[in-house]
């Protein structure tokens, strides 16, 4: 055996653990697609499942729940998108200004350690905020008001406004982190000049760091519409303490799945739906990735 | 100043539930969660040292998997990205686009489910906890071998051949020991995703016995749950008694958080620094 060949099959001997790990976890599960077109039960198991043609896509598609769970999942990933991009560059904007002093460094951490939190503990924070006996909002802030608090867990209203803003908390500070370090590498000398030119700090924002950013902002939102098929399914799932007066306006595809598979036994519309969202999901990072590398090839993922 | 308020309003929540967890229960009861209780009472923690079999067990089953997880998730991470980061090694763009197309589709949780469950029968054990999902990333997988491609030079490893040294010593004795920011930034990821882990345990585990932290919260919440909307089954039983008071859980949430809480202020750095190499070139 050659040298070359050699050295080919023990580097590939290195890799086959990795390349194992990925075949069982994610290609298996890539085939296994064909089980949304199965009446699938588990005493017959995945092979002897009789075939079912698009019947599952069929009764999805027909009842009300596609409609809701795909709107769902689209806005709440529209507004978290431009309310997050712009509390993220406002945050980063601000967090530049105070520096490398001490204040600017305990503000990032603040910023940031929401986003560390599990969304177990997040929703134990919003239920001491929320609930209806003795939360927060209903026993302090509202009487402030002279207002009473209703039960937010059964306030379906609310909750668009609610999830937004626990997203934006958890992930706000976060972002901030990507625009902070494309701001630092705005070169200084831009903004001298404009000081000498006598260019307010608002305007040097607006005519300097905003269009700087704007190569940044562009991939960040594509990455983003990337994903828009996929919702964040500890938000979904956990914050509104799977209270079912909610699921008009909780419920996003990914939560619609698991409640399908794992609390109804519904497998062929979890399955259907799962399908759905996998190519459509597919199709939209496909598009995204093109048109992020066109822009700017060195950002393409692939 | 604007930023100081939100920064405020960021940690508010945290600092409500530390709170809380020192209140008198019939404090909470009364008056609810406020940031200047009137009567202060450590009974939750008394509690919590009572509850010590059920509450430490959770602790360990969190803790293991995560330790277990993220030392195997480095070494698998680690050893994949090396080959492709050799600019000899004939398979480097297969593998690359072997792993990112992992980014790219997913198969959706139902096959997933049915794989693992059916095929490698992991309900109700340690592994369900540590192998669905979290053992490995294409995105840290891309982070680790971007750093052997900028870090290390192909020559360094064509010295290490001619002193015939084999592959899987070139990698062991040259390729590790020099990668070790990028370990720690990936071990940071990863760990953080284990402590905080707790889908893995609702697919795949019914037995408390193996419930970490997240889902032993999970389940005292949801427990709370049954009461407050009247479907109080426990209740009927009996169990109201036993059930941990309000003061008690967040005292729980407050365990839960205790070692991110200690470990942020020293690795915050490497945080921030593994996210922006990965946002720059991921």
């Amino acid at each position: 055996m050659s040298r070359k060949r050699k050295e080919t099959l023990a580097l590939t001997a290195i890799a086959v653990p990795g390349i194992l790990y990925f075949l069982i976890n994610n290609y298996i599960p890539m085939m296994g697609i064909f089980i949304a077109f199965k009446k699938f039960s588990y005493a017959k198991g995945i092979w002897d499942s009789p075939w079912y043609g698009l019947n599952n896509f069929k009764f999805l598609f027909i009842s009300n729940d596609a409609w809701t769970i795909t709107r769902n999942t689209l806005l709440y990933n529209l507004g978290f998108i431009i309310l997050g991009t712009a509390l993220s560059i406002v945050f980063a904007i601000l967090l530049t200004e105070l520096g490398e002093r001490m204040r600017g460094k305990l503000f990032q951490s603040a910023l940031l350690f929401p986003h560390l939190l599990s969304w177990v503990v997040v929703s134990y924070l919003v239920y001491a905020l929320l609930n209806s006996s003795n939360g927060f909002v209903n026993n302090t802030i509202l009487p402030l008001l002279g207002v009473e608090g209703p039960d937010w867990y059964a306030e379906p209203k609310a909750w668009p406004v609610i999830l937004t803003v626990v997203f934006l908390w958890k992930n706000a500070g976060y972002n901030a982190i990507v625009y902070m370090a494309s701001i630092a590498g705005i070169d200084k000398g831009i903004y001298e000049a404009a000081k000498i030119d006598g260019a307010s700090k608002m305007r040097q924002i607006m005519t300097i760091t905003l269009p700087m950013l704007k190569p940044t902002i562009t991939i960040m939102t594509l990455m983003s519409i990337g994903r828009i098929f996929y919702s964040d399914f500890g938000l979904f799932y956990q914050t509104p303490m799977n209270s079912g007066t909610l699921f008009q306006v909780t419920q996003t595809i990914d939560t619609y799945v698991y409640r399908g598979l794992m609390e109804q036994g519904n497998v062929g519309m979890s399955s259907a739906a799962g399908v759905f969202q996998s190519l459509i999901g597919f199709c939209l990072v496909m598009l995204a990735n093109y048109v992020v590398k066109r822009r700017d090839p060195d950002n393409a993922l692939f | 100043m604007i930023l100081g308020i939100i920064c405020i309003m960021a940690v508010f929540p945290i600092i409500l539930l530390v709170i809380a967890s020192i209140t008198d229960e019939n404090e909470l009861i009364l008056h609810g969660y406020t940031l200047f209780p009137a009567k202060f009472s450590l009974d939750a923690y008394a509690y919590m040292k009572n509850q010590f079999a059920t509450i430490g067990r959770s602790y360990l089953v969190t803790l293991g998997t995560t330790v277990a997880g993220t030392a195997l998730s480095v070494v698998l991470t680690t050893s994949i990205a090396y080959p492709m980061s050799r600019k000899n090694y004939k398979y480097r763009n297969v593998l690359a686009f072997f792993v990112y197309f992992t980014m790219l589709f997913n198969g959706g949780i139902v096959p997933q489910y049915i794989m693992w469950t059916t095929i490698f029968h992991i309900k109700n054990t340690y592994a369900a906890l540590i192998f669905p999902n979290l053992l490995m990333q294409a995105f840290n997988v891309m982070l680790v071998r971007n750093y052997y491609n900028n870090s290390i030079p192909e020559s360094l490893y064509e010295a290490a051949q001619l002193d015939g040294a084999s592959e899987l010593q070139i990698f062991s004795k040259v390729g590790l020991p020099l990668s070790v920011p990028v370990v720690a930034t990936i071990s940071l990821f990863t760990g953080l995703a284990y402590w905080n882990s707790w889908t893995n345990a609702l697919y795949y585990v019914t037995d408390p016995k193996y419930f970490g932290i997240q889902n032993l919260l999970m389940r005292i919440m949801k427990n709370i749950e049954y009461l407050r909307t009247g479907a109080s089954e426990l209740a009927a039983e009996g169990q109201a008694v036993s059930l941990p008071g309000n003061s008690i859980r967040m005292a729980l949430a407050f365990i839960g958080i205790l070692p991110i809480l200690l470990l942020y202020p020293l690795v915050q750095k490497y945080f921030i620094k593994g996210v922006v190499v990965g946002a720059v070139k991921g």
